[in-house]
């Protein structure tokens, strides 16, 4: 989080430095080492940039090494495993498969072309003769890109859901402890609670209320983006809590000698105080709402990256395993971009705040 | 004006199916009036569809209707969607998310009877015939082999009884260890396939109380359902000793010499019904057009396979192993469907009917089938109480729809697309039957009599608790 105020009598540059929150990504390290420099008295631009570049380097060191070890080791361990049941792809099976992916979703842009084309022929003959036209939408399965993007969109919605739920009421608990004590064993008790087991009671209540048989948002979007919703909301709401209750309470009397009202104490003394709190109790409730995402993707058929990997086990082709394999990488990775993305909005959220 | 046709489409449709139900009297009538088409013109009324399948190879006719513009030619766009489970794809039908599917034959039986989510869905054309086979693990086929009859080239003579596990099972008893199988589902022809072989060599596969999908009452063979990705892991794993499954995943154990299958359906029962077309019956009401067109595809698709003695069987092959259909590798896939069937390494044998789509009216979902299944649902206990001949009858003709069959049918033999001789003229049973196993004769029209000649089966008036059968 963010560093403690600097001492005033130094340059103001140098004070605005040293309460700018320090991020983990390199990219934004390397900026430090400039108004260093700077305040230093040195002007020379050239002498700036290879001490950055070293730094920069130093940093990514570290890690590249470690993924480049990783990838050895895979590619030796994975041959060894060789069951009757096949044997583990390594890295370069693996890649393989992601451009045999990449080649797939080319084929299906030049399909879906081919189709809409032929199907503005048809119409356009079918108009001189005075027949119907057709507007159909391409039918093809989707692609592994189509497929990341439902995944997004799910979690999106699930998240947003959580929030919305969690942090109001992650707020009355923090403010008013009878409320706690009243709701904390119903949350302690469904917080464990894995998201397969939610999913038949959320499948069935949603079938029962959505009887539309034309729905705008399909049945298995909305099942999957309540079971994250469900299993991804205690993390915000405990931190929500947890923020409101640690209001500096110096504070609180400052809001009962005001004589400020409730929204005014909310919005002006608990919001703002409880706000990192906020973002880190998100940051975490996203990064379960991902994992939550695929596992109910896979029974609730919704088609994203979950259903991609189980329809994948259901193939058991000789490429299954690597195109699997694959498929969690990409699972891995944008959960690691979501992260960064929620830790950038968390420490923008705390900048100028102690810890 | 549109309405008022609509309304007199829909009534005829009512009108004609109630005709056709309302010819069985008591359970020694002779209902043998032929089936009639239902009546249905005009234009599609929903053209955009999504339907449910399982990857297993018996989807080919949809993957085909598909990609060889079967549905197109109608005025269908139709989206071909794999499901997770036979479970998640018959709550998917039953809840409107999926517009039909390719289903387990005792699914739609089931549902209309109330065993499993009560819902009216209707089976108007079957989609092939045979298609299983039964595995046995490495362990116990190298305990079975060396006692098996082989023939003059040292291969085992098939069909191979299931009487060759009693030996099995006995060790494992002494052993204090439960002889277990898998197949896919409760009410799956594999679980009836399965039971039926096991009964004909003499071995209880157990039965089910009331409200249970356990089916373990007094097995020597305990059944248990096992998702059929998950089956060659979990026979390698040991946890089940064979199982019972439609293709890829016989010929995958082969592959993979994980497994010997011993047996394959059309051995148990001579070109048995398999899977049919499953539809909500509200859906076949409320748009008689759309499902002709369906049907219509489907027939044709069906026909495309089995033309010529299966020509078009390797183009099959090759649709059906891309990753969005069956997705096994080619191989596997074409050691079932191209005419041979390989039971072991070197020990490949014809096998010209493991897959019959079109021939031998494979298509028109003959109330017999229904009766049998529902014989079978009462035989292990599915069934709970015994049922008059006249119920068997009436569920059959509720759930199977042979009249929308023929509508679609004599469209196509009118244009030219079939010949005449593959749609029968039928009143909906096939006559008595004699091609099973155990030479057991089964005749749809006499249930009651057919439950009574099996030595092992629920008798009549004999009802299954945890303790056992009484």
């Amino acid at each position: 989080m963010a560093t403690v105020a600097a001492n005033p009598t130094e340059s103001d540059t140098a004070v605005e430095d040293m309460v700018k929150p320090r991020p983990l990504n390199d990219a934004a390290r390397a900026e430090p080492a400039a108004p260093v420099a700077a305040s230093a008295g040195v002007s020379n631009r050239s002498l700036v940039n290879p001490k950055l570049l070293v730094a920069w380097l130093k940093n990514l060191a570290a890690p590249i090494i470690g993924i480049l070890a990783f990838l050895a080791l895979w590619a030796v361990l994975a041959p060894q495993v060789d069951t009757s049941l096949g044997s583990l792809p390594g890295p370069v099976k693996v890649s393989a498969q992601g451009v045999a992916l990449f080649d797939e979703w080319a084929a299906v842009q030049e399909q879906k072309a081919e189709f809409y084309a032929a199907q503005d022929a048809s119409n356009a003959a079918a108009l001189a003769n005075g027949g119907e036209t057709r507007n159909f939408e391409y039918s093809g399965p989707p692609t592994f890109l189509d497929q990341i993007w439902t995944s997004l969109t799910t979690v999106a919605l699930g998240f947003f859901l959580a929030t919305i739920f969690a942090v109001p009421l992650g707020l009355i608990c923090g403010l008013s402890k009878t409320f706690n004590a009243a709701i904390n064993p119903i949350v302690q008790i469904m917080k464990p609670v894995s998201p397969l087991a939610w999913l038949p009671i959320v499948t069935m209540v949603i079938s029962a209320t959505m009887t539309d048989p034309d729905p705008t948002l399909p049945k298995s979007f909305v099942i999957s983006a309540i079971v994250v919703m469900l299993c991804s909301l205690w993390s915000t709401l405990i931190n929500t809590a947890i923020g409101a209750a640690s209001i500096d309470k110096d504070l609180l009397n400052v809001g009962k000698v005001l004589r400020l009202g409730w929204f005014a104490k909310l919005t002006r003394l608990v919001l703002p105080s409880a706000l990192p709190y906020i973002f880190t109790g998100m940051r975490l409730s996203l990064g379960v709402g991902w994992m939550v995402l695929i596992a109910a993707e896979m029974l609730a058929q919704n088609p994203g990256l979950g259903k991609f990997v189980w329809d994948e086990f259901q193939n058991g082709s000789s490429q299954s395993l690597a195109r699997i394999m694959f498929a969690v990488i990409v699972i891995g990775l944008i959960g690691f971009l979501l992260d960064r993305i929620m830790m950038l909005l968390q420490n923008f959220a705390s900048r100028n705040r102690t810890v | 004006m549109k309405s008022n046709r609509r309304n007199f489409l829909l009534l005829a449709v009512c009108a004609v199916s109630l005709s056709a139900c309302g010819s069985g009297g008591d359970s020694s009538s002779n209902s043998s009036e032929t089936v009639k088409p239902a009546t249905v013109d005009g234009a599609i009324e929903k053209p955009v569809l999504k339907l449910g399948f399982i990857k297993l190879t018996d989807m080919a006719p949809l993957a085909i209707a598909k990609e060889k513009g079967f549905f197109a030619k109608e005025g269908l766009n139709v989206i071909l969607e794999p499901q997770a489970n036979w479970k998640v794809l018959l709550d998917g039908v039953i809840g409107g998310q999926l517009d039909g599917a390719h289903m387990l034959a005792g699914q739609p039986l089931a549902a209309t009877i109330g065993y499993g989510t009560k819902a009216e869905l209707i089976a108007p054309l079957s989609l092939d015939l045979n298609g299983n086979a039964i595995t046995l693990s490495n362990k116990v086929w190298a305990q079975i082999e060396p006692d098996l009859e082989k023939g003059a080239d040292g291969k085992p003579v098939h069909p191979i009884s299931a009487s060759v596990l009693k030996p099995v099972i006995a060790s494992y008893k002494s052993q204090g260890k439960q002889f277990k199988m898998g197949m896919v589902f409760p009410v799956s022809t594999h679980n009836y396939e399965l039971r039926y072989w096991l009964a004909a060599g003499g071995i209880e596969p157990g039965y089910y109380t009331p409200g249970d999908v356990g089916g373990t009452v007094g097995a020597q063979a305990a059944l248990s359902v096992t998702p059929p990705p998950q089956m060659p892991a979990t026979m390698e794993a040991g946890t089940i000793d064979g199982y019972c499954v439609g293709e890829p995943w016989n010929q995958a154990a082969v592959q993979k010499k994980i497994g010997v299958p011993v047996i394959t359906d059309d051995e148990i029962w001579k070109k048995n019904p398999e899977k049919v077309l499953g539809l909500r019956k509200d859906f076949a009401e409320k748009y008689p057009a759309t499902t002709a067109a369906i049907l219509r595809a489907i027939i044709k698709a069906q026909q495309w396979l089995d033309v010529d003695g299966g020509k078009n069987r390797v183009e099959a092959v090759k649709i059906l192993a891309r990753p969005n259909y069956v997705g096994a590798d080619e191989a596997v896939i074409g050691a079932s469907m191209t005419g041979e069937f390989t039971f072991q390494a070197g020990d490949t044998r014809p096998a010209p009917d493991f897959n019959i789509f079109f021939n031998d009216y494979a298509g028109y979902p003959f109330y017999s089938d229904a009766i049998w299944y529902l014989t079978q649902m009462r035989r292990w206990g599915q069934i709970a109480e015994d049922q008059t001949d006249q119920w068997y009858l009436d569920t059959a003709k509720a759930v199977y729809r042979p009249d929308l069959y023929l509508t679609a049918a004599k469209k196509l033999e009118d244009e030219g697309i079939i010949p005449a001789d593959s749609i029968p003229e039928s009143d909906g049973f096939k006559g008595e039957q004699s091609g099973f196993i155990d030479g057991i004769i089964y005749d749809g029209r006499a249930p009651n009599a057919y439950l009574a000649k099996f030595p092992i089966g629920l008798k009549a008036g004999q009802k299954v608790t945890n303790s056992g059968v009484n």
